[in-house]
């Protein structure tokens, strides 16, 4: 006789007690020592929830890493357009205020002065080139161009001074003129051994007020010269765009009142340029030297269209449409691809799912009727393809399948088709059709043999004892007890299939590939990730939108994988 | 048709065989015949070919030899959605993606029976097994009894002459079978259908039926109402298979008169009743129920003493279960009725028992 049938015969308190007592008494319920029942439970569950954790964060972890973090900087790609603003940070700034009517203004071509001169010494402007040319043909070409024309622009200058006075293309003078005399002594020091860190370069205080232009441009040259050149400012003469910005400096303000270091230097320039002989190049006049596009207003409105940092342009390109001034357009007719990849995609990922059910259908239904033994020797047959690689598999098809191959042989030879008439059966949706049918077919006859397998043979039975036929046993009965596995088998399959890539690549030809062929080719040719991102995305959310409208049809309750 | 005499009987097997494999015979020559209205078990261990003939009854197996006759017509071709036999099934395969009462009108809608019709079949159905209230729920809603009893409706609701139970009651709790066994024969009789009734179970057997087939290796071997079956069992099978028994191993001494005298193998003579020895030197198997066993007896005249040892002594409420170990067997087991004067016996104390002779069978020694 155990103890736990016999009465209750403690006199302290017990979990039961102190239930029984909870309830006479109301408000929360209290465990045995008096402590509210929730926060005792929730104390009791922690370390078997933390222990639970444990044991899945190793998984937690390769998942986070290997996919969620991926999938999500795939995602976040199809938006981003911060390469835009960071090259050119003023011209975008100045085409903020643009009307994007006819040309802007010739501060927008001062600002693109020296941004790509930046640009091209840093050689990313070529990469803000590719970018464009997505949204533009032809920037490509046009920035790659434009990154060896500037100098053109700032030698005119850079030879006058030049001429006017060697020093203005000596490394020291500038120095004097810019540099904090503090950092020059250390500078010096340095330079002596060249050994540690360089003291960054530091402006000479008031003279970013008298040369504005002049004192930024040689900040940043300085800066890249010191940082990312790693050389010794002091033997590096500064770049033309800084003799630019000089001009524009002695040009516009008065530096008579100058009695720092090289004012007289400064002085005969500043006369120089106050005098009529002196040469000027207008910045708009500099840019049509290079190319006659940059006095066009498309670049410039493509510019300021994707001066954002964040863009929907990509999901507008997947969607055969783009963005203009006036808002999303739907592209000419004959620049329209990605739609009809889309509606090919599901339309053919349906057909095969179909193909698949059809086929699959039977021969689940007879491996579920077999006896163990022989079900499981015939399920090794349908589970075959999976051990042969994939290629292999969709190469065999494509034996099987083209003009000279083993079907038109046969047909040829039996002369159901003639021999100039051979049937195109592969490189076109057929093909595709037929080797995706043949490779995720496994897919749906296990779900549809797992979940037909539970189904007794005794409702068969019953519904035969009570009248009705066959069919009407099959079809009332039987059917709608599968139809779980023909849900999980058909969510396999036409979740893999609309994703499928290399057999629609192998044996697609032109009209039977699919998005993911288009993804692939954006990834890995053409380099284009944002658009690649945004279909993807799309994808994505179709498959999202099918498995919400399945649950809202048909239940996911009902989806059984066994 | 030629009369086979068995034209009268409104079920019946005639020399029926059944192989599975083709090398072993599951029903080895069956031959059974049932009149209407009557409620018969057919009740065996498993493996015992009860199952395969309800089975060949409904239509699912095929007999290999033999004929099967439904009122006198032969049904060994007739596919079992014509045979119009009403079935309820161990776990009771109610069709789990239809209601209630669309599980009961199923049989009515398969035989184009019209709309309002079936309603009112399905709602008398329903109202006949208690559960009216019930035909709009899913049977994963209902608990084992409720399930039952709709199958049970469903078995009927297309007025069927003839319905099988395989084991229907064998998920169910014990007192809920019980209950369930009194409705089931109390519905049969009522609506006077012929019942043929799968079971392991022999109280299940002997309380519901009107007759009992006992089967075992393929055949029956007795077929017979309850108290005939328990009280006069013409094999040791059959001895042993209902209630409890006790068996004593000898050789027939003696036959003669509707008495035989059985030399037990510890060498001890008895008096029994002979059912089926034939011949003095065979070896038998002398069958005593427990109940029919008397402590220190004061029997008369012919009956036979034996002494015992007391083994074990078990209370169980309304009778004394007592073991002993009598000539040579140590599992002979006494139920004495808990009466107030009733002697309880202790392990260790020697006994002397004793039986009428009428009540001691000698049996076949298989």
């Amino acid at each position: 006789m155990s103890d736990a049938t016999g009465p209750d015969k403690f006199d302290g308190p017990t979990p039961d007690n102190a239930l029984r007592q909870a309830n006479k008494t109301s408000g929360p319920m209290l465990a045995a020592d008096g402590k509210p029942l929730k926060k005792s439970l929730s104390r009791a569950l922690r370390r078997q929830k933390l222990r639970a954790l444990m044991l899945i964060a190793p998984l937690l972890i390769f998942v986070l890493v290997s996919f969620i973090a991926p999938i999500a900087d795939m995602l976040f790609r199809s938006v981003e357009n911060q390469i835009v603003s960071d090259t050119m940070p003023r011209t975008t700034e100045v085409l903020g205020a643009w009307d994007g009517q006819d040309l802007p203004p010739e501060e927008a071509f001062e600002a693109a002065y020296y941004d790509l001169y930046i640009a091209a010494e840093q050689r990313i402007h070529t990469r803000l080139g590719s970018r464009l040319n997505y949204e533009l043909t032809g920037a490509s070409s046009l920035f790659r161009k434009s990154g060896r024309g500037l100098d053109d622009i700032g030698e005119v200058y850079q030879d006058q001074f030049e001429d006017l006075d060697e020093n203005w293309d000596e490394p020291m003078p500038w120095i004097e003129l810019m540099g904090d005399p503090d950092w020059l002594a250390e500078q010096q020091e340095w330079a002596a051994d060249e050994e540690g860190r360089q003291p960054r370069f530091e402006l000479r205080e008031g003279i970013d007020e008298i040369l504005p232009r002049s004192a930024a441009q040689y900040a940043i040259f300085a800066d890249f010269t010191q940082r990312v050149e790693e050389d010794n400012l002091l033997e590096e003469e500064p770049w033309s765009a800084v003799h630019t910005a000089l001009y524009q400096d002695l040009a516009s303000g008065d530096v008579s009142s100058y009695s720092g270091p090289r004012a007289d230097m400064l002085q005969a320039a500043a006369a120089l340029v106050a005098s009529p002989e002196f040469e000027t190049v207008a910045f708009i006049d500099g840019f049509e030297e290079i190319d006659e596009d940059w006095i066009e207003p498309p670049i410039w409105r493509t510019i300021k269209l994707y001066s954002p940092n964040y863009t929907s342009g990509y999901f507008l390109n997947s969607i055969d449409m783009q963005l203009t001034p006036d808002g999303a357009e739907a592209r000419p007719e004959n620049e329209q691809i990605y739609m009809l990849l889309f509606k090919r995609t599901l339309f053919m990922s349906l057909v095969i799912t179909l193909s698949c059910i059809l086929l699959g259908y039977p021969v689940a239904y007879i491996l579920s009727n077999l006896p163990m033994r022989t079900a499981n020797l015939l399920m090794i047959l349908v589970l075959l393809p999976f051990w042969t690689s994939l290629l292999v598999r969709t190469s065999a098809w494509k034996v099987m399948l083209q003009q000279q191959g083993v079907i038109n042989d046969v047909l040829v030879w039996i002369g159901l088709v003639a021999d100039e008439q051979r049937l195109t059966m592969i490189n076109n949706q057929f093909g595709t059709i037929v080797a995706m049918t043949h490779i995720l077919l496994p897919f749906m006859i296990l779900p549809m043999y797992s979940v037909m397998s539970t189904i007794p043979p005794s409702y068969v039975r019953a519904a035969k004892s009570l009248g009705a036929t066959n069919w009407t046993t099959f079809w009332r009965v039987y059917f709608p007890q599968s139809i779980p596995g023909i849900g999980a088998g058909s969510i396999l399959v036409f979740i893999l299939s609309i994703g499928y890539y290399i057999t629609p690549e192998i044996v697609g030809g032109t009209t039977g590939t699919f998005i993911s062929n288009r993804i692939a080719y954006h990834i890995s040719s053409s380099l284009n990730w944002g658009l690649a991102a945004a279909l993807g995305t799309i994808l994505l959310a179709v498959v999202l939108l099918l498995y919400w409208a399945y649950d809202r049809i048909v239940g996911i309750d009902n989806v059984k994988l066994g | 048709m030629p009369d086979t005499g068995t034209s009268d009987a409104f079920v019946a097997f005639e020399r029926v065989q059944k192989s599975y494999d083709g090398e072993t015979l599951v029903v080895k020559d069956l031959n059974l015949n049932m009149p209407k209205g009557e409620f018969l078990t057919m009740l065996g261990p498993s493996g015992s070919g009860k199952t395969t003939c309800l089975m060949m009854l409904a239509g699912f197996e095929t007999a290999t030899h033999g004929e099967i006759k439904l009122d006198g017509v032969s049904i060994n071709n007739i596919p079992p959605h014509k045979r119009g036999i009403g079935m309820v099934f161990q776990n009771y395969a109610l069709f789990p993606h239809m209601t209630v009462a669309e599980n009961l009108s199923f049989p009515l809608e398969v035989r184009k029976i019209g709309k309002s019709e079936r309603e009112k079949k399905v709602m008398r159905a329903l109202d006949m097994v208690e559960m009216g209230a019930f035909g709009g729920r899913r049977p994963a809603q209902l608990s084992g009894g409720q399930q039952q009893r709709i199958a049970l409706a469903r078995a009927l609701v297309f007025e069927p002459e003839l319905v099988l139970m395989d084991e229907p009651l064998g998920a169910l709790d014990k007192q809920l079978r019980e209950k369930m066994q009194f409705e089931i024969t109390d519905l049969a009789h009522r609506l006077g259908i012929t019942v043929v009734y799968v079971t392991h179970d022999q109280t299940e057997a002997l309380t519901m039926s009107d007759r009992v087939a006992v089967f075992d290796d393929g055949r029956i071997q007795q077929l017979a109402p309850p108290d005939e079956l328990y009280e006069a069992p013409q094999n040791s099978f059959v001895a042993q298979f209902i209630g409890e028994n006790n068996t004593l191993e000898g050789v027939v001494k003696e036959i003669s008169g509707g008495r035989c005298t059985v030399q037990l193998d510890g060498g001890e003579m008895i008096d029994a009743m002979p059912v089926n020895v034939s011949k003095v030197g065979e070896r038998t198997r002398v069958s005593i129920r427990p109940e029919r066993v008397e402590v220190n007896p004061e029997l008369g005249e012919g009956a036979h003493t034996l002494k015992a040892k007391v083994k074990e002594f078990i209370y169980m409420g309304d009778i004394f279960r007592t073991r002993l170990s009598v000539a040579g067997n140590e599992d002979f087991v006494i139920k004495t009725r808990n009466r107030p004067d009733q002697v309880r016996l202790k392990p260790g104390e020697d006994v002397t028992i004793g039986w009428l002779p009428e009540d001691c069978r000698a049996l076949d020694a298989q």
